[in-house]
């Protein structure tokens, strides 16, 4: 593999990366280390971003119900910690699997509609999935749940300080994105980017689209609950409100001012996103206002609305990683 | 087994489902004939029940409150058709999704600004504020009120539909915008009209249940996705669809928080009926939505020549 | 008689009142080309949608190679080798001519759940894709993008997914349709080549077209099969004269 990259956008998200992986060392170095709380939750989100691009941007499934995910990961955490269960392969092991297995039943119903129902029916089980922490008093309900500890691995790199938990966050988005482009060129990748463009096309050549999705769905939601997994440890507080439907809401947003069906896209749009949440909210308390406003004059006024800038970002790397 | 609560419950369900008619109507409507997803029909609801406050609050009069408001809830659903939402029935779904969540946005920061964090409580006028007896049974005046108001809407808006030219056109319209556009109608004010009606019944679900719950910052967010939920079980576009859906999901959520833990102590241990109900019964509309798309996705009453 | 590969038997379609398919019987010998022909809604293009899996039959089965695919879907009967070619294009326009016909060879190898090798890097598909392309001509405009060819080569483009999926029947609606002089005499000599080794199915309005490569000819009308024979033999019928005489407003 060639690891100089031939490209000048190559090159430009390789020293992003290299920068992001020196950060921990440049914020304590001047001194602030808000910023790289800051850089870890921007990267965090990062990675949920990498895994909804995969079925919004990719695979051209508009789902509003993927902050359910992250919720789920976090909670994976934060049951077992309540429990004094730290073990960090077991908040794994029940993050991959029950965000799968939720996945597979909500992805097998909803990838049976299109277009607006599908986004609705989405939308509607992350609703299902607030509710039910949200109804679990147990483990706090509206107040949310505090963990004490971080998640262990024993023998690796501890999560206890910042800059530990920052490099697993960096060290599972470098994961995602290689993941990810490795499955958007091979085989699997192939139909789902086809699927995206002509679902009836790709049938006619012998493909059960349906499947594919569906599998896809589910990875994309094992990936997400990574993030909520790191999103649980990073700020030691899991509350529903990590699932509601704004969340997802703004998740779509991220992948989309990145550009959609680009590898560092997401990446990039995130980034993008954190910086201008904390630029406007440090101007005023209705930076919600600017915000909006923002969103609606962006979709209104780009050219051919958001999807013009997503052709023509999705033309200039034609579906490449 | 306890009259008095049954009946009650019964009440409360058919209020919730009058409500959620109110809202889901102007939904349906919208998303049926101009093909538009407006996620922030919810905030018509919130400004509705603002609006109403306020001017209950300068004149002292409830009745004048409603009206008020209404008109003002119809202008801004149609100063946003007219510059917003007009411009979007071309493109896509997903652009959407994006605007009228911004537009959530923007109206939950305005209302903040212009009124507050904290909510505004509506006074009731003190003859809507008593009970009124059924026989043996003692019911609160203000729920009836409610109840009677959303049936005469739902009445109001059966003979606009069913039996004005107007209602035509939206019937028209619903199944095939096309040929509605093809016969020469003006079109622009048709929306126009349809989009402000349908924010002018959301802004008064918002006032009439204001009284009781009291106006507050982000109400119409949660209950958007029930409305919603009602629109796609009752069928796209349907009007009558809207109203029995909603009926139904308003019976299932109040029934159910109501006697679901005890019907869950039939089959099993106390502790687990306790925790499993509350989260249950939310759920239960979810799953409803989700058989529906399983097995009907055209929703229970699709407007006629309609297919998926 | 040579094998029957499609066998169509009583097959009926109705859209509210209207029988659009009509007890339709019809043999489809293989490595002819067999054309249907027929008035504007006699039911052809129903027919054809039937057949591929697009649109439900109401009675009635299709057996192809000797196996009923009536409730197949149409990825199944794709993937049995019963393939179609839209009416209106329907390649994957933003990817490169390659890139779609090695979909096409990938859709016919095996299952596609590999998620890692990547497929540009998978020689023995390209060159199966190449080999393809080559088959109708398109070889030098492989890197071109779908959309950016002519209406034409999109076309020849689906032809060639057709032959790298291996299909062994085609079922082709109106491929003539929009294609000028020079691009239509190319689509005959494509299909003219491929007779022998696919079956054609071919529903089209051209007559000359139709006349110069069909080995048997159907005529349709009102959602049923009137006669089915050589082209001569069809030319000569009354009935089918009656038909296109009598139905004046096509």
């Amino acid at each position: 593999m060639k690891w100089l990259p031939a490209t000048i956008s190559g090159r430009i998200y390789a020293s992003l990366l290299l920068m992001l992986a020196c950060a921990p060392f440049i914020f304590e170095w001047v001194h602030q280390p808000f910023y790289l709380d800051l850089l870890s939750r921007a990267l965090i989100l990062a990675i949920a971003a990498v895994s909804l691009n995969l079925i919004l941007g990719f695979g051209g499934m508009i789902s509003l119900g993927h902050a359910a995910y992250i919720g789920i990961g976090a909670y994976c955490v934060g049951i077992p910690s309540y429990y004094d269960y730290y073990d960090g392969w077991l908040h794994l092991a029940l993050a991959l699997s029950v965000s799968a297995s939720f996945a597979l039943l909500t992805g097998a119903i909803s990838l049976r509609t299109k277009g607006v129902y599908f986004i609705m029916i989405t939308m509607a089980f992350s609703q299902m999935v607030y509710f039910i922490f949200l109804s679990l008093e147990e483990y706090g309900a509206d107040d949310g749940l505090v963990i004490y500890s971080r998640s262990e691995f024993p023998g690796w790199l501890s999560m206890d300080s910042s800059s530990g938990l920052y490099y697993w966050i960096f060290a599972v988005l470098l994961l995602s994105l290689f993941f990810t482009h490795r499955l958007v060129h091979a085989r699997f990748g192939r139909v789902i980017v086809g699927a995206r463009h002509n679902e009836q096309r790709m049938q006619a050549l012998g493909f059960n689209t349906y499947r594919y999705r569906l599998a896809c769905y589910v990875i994309s939601a094992m990936i997400c609950s990574l993030a909520g997994m790191l999103l649980g440890n990073f700020t030691g507080f899991i509350s529903p409100d990590m699932i509601g439907w704004a969340r997802s809401g703004e998740l779509i947003f991220m992948v989309i001012i990145g550009g959609v069906a680009t590898l560092f896209g997401p990446l990039v749009g995130t980034i993008a996103f954190v910086l201008l949440e904390e630029f406007l909210s440090a101007i005023t308390v209705y930076w919600h206002l600017i915000f909006g406003v923002m969103l609606v004059a962006l979709v209104l006024f780009g050219k051919g609305g958001i999807h013009g800038w997503m052709s023509m970002l999705d033309r200039r790397s034609a579906d490449n990683g | 087994m306890d009259w008095n609560l049954l009946i009650t419950q019964l009440m409360n369900g058919l209020q919730l489902g009058l409500l959620l008619f109110l809202l889901a109507s102007g939904l349906t409507l919208i998303f049926g004939i101009m093909d538009f997803i407006n996620l922030s029909h919810g905030s018509f609801y919130m400004i509705g029940a603002y609006f109403c406050g306020t001017i209950v609050t300068l004149t002292g009069s409830f009745i004048t409150g409603i009206v008020v408001g209404l008109v003002g809830v119809f202008a801004v659903g149609a100063l946003v058709e007219r510059f917003i939402a007009r411009n979007l029935y071309v493109r896509d779904h997903l652009d959407h999704v994006l605007v009228t969540f911004g537009l959530i946005l923007i109206f939950d920061t305005l209302v903040h600004l212009l009124w507050g964090p904290s909510g505004m409580a509506i006074p009731l006028p003190d003859v809507l504020n008593g009970q009124v007896g059924l026989g043996s049974l003692e019911l609160p005046t203000y729920r009836l009120v409610i109840i009677f108001a959303g049936l005469l809407v739902a009445a109001i808006l059966y003979v606009l539909v069913a039996k004005t030219r107007l209602g035509m056109l939206i019937r028209a319209g619903a199944s095939n915008r096309v040929m509605v556009e093809a016969l020469g109608v003006n079109i622009d004010r048709l929306f126009l009209f349809v989009f402000a009606l349908g924010a002018a019944m959301a802004g008064l679900a918002g006032m009439l249940l204001a009284p009781i719950t009291e106006a507050s910052l982000g109400m119409g967010n949660d209950i958007i996705i029930i409305a919603l939920v009602v629109v796609i079980v009752g069928g796209i576009g349907s009007i009558k669809g809207a109203f029995y859906a909603a009926l139904i999901i308003g019976m299932i959520d109040t029934m159910s928080r109501s006697y679901l833990d005890q019907l869950l102590l039939l089959v099993m241990p106390g502790n687990y009926a306790e925790t499993a109900a509350p989260a249950l019964s939310a759920m239960l509309v979810y799953i409803l939505m989700a058989a529906v798309l399983a097995f009907r996705p055209q929703g229970l009453f699709p407007p006629a020549g309609v297919k998926i | 008689m040579a094998d029957c590969l499609l066998k169509i038997i009583g097959l009926t379609r109705h859209f509210g009142g209207i029988v659009a398919t009509d007890n339709v019987n019809l043999s489809i010998e293989q490595g002819l080309i067999h054309a249907i022909i027929g008035p504007n809604g006699a039911g052809k293009t129903t027919l054809i949608s039937q057949l591929c899996g697009q649109l439900k039959s109401d009675s009635g089965d299709i057996e192809f190679d000797g196996h009923s695919i009536v409730n197949d879907s149409t990825a199944s009967r794709a993937r049995r080798g019963l393939a179609r070619s839209f009416q209106i294009t329907s390649v994957i326009m933003p990817l490169t001519l390659l890139e779609n016909v090695m979909l096409a060879v990938q859709g016919n190898s095996g299952h596609s759940f590999r998620f890692w090798s990547p497929v540009r890097h998978d020689r023995v598909m390209e060159a199966a894709a190449m080999s393809s392309l080559a088959g109708v001509g398109l070889a030098e405009r492989a890197g071109h993008i779908a959309a950016n060819v002519s209406h034409g080569e999109q076309r020849q483009l689906e032809v060639a997914m057709a032959l790298a999926m291996k299909q062994r029947m085609l079922l082709l609606d109106e491929p003539m349709a929009g294609m000028g002089k020079e691009e239509g005499a190319m689509m005959v000599d494509i299909l003219d080549r491929l007779r022998g080794d696919i079956t054609i199915l071919l529903v089209e309005h051209d007559m000359d077209a139709v006349f110069s490569l069909a080995d048997r000819l159907s005529v349709m009308v009102n959602g049923h099969v009137i006669a089915t024979d050589t082209v001569e033999k069809i030319r000569a019928n009354h009935e089918v004269q009656k038909a296109y005489l009598g139905d004046s407003h096509a």
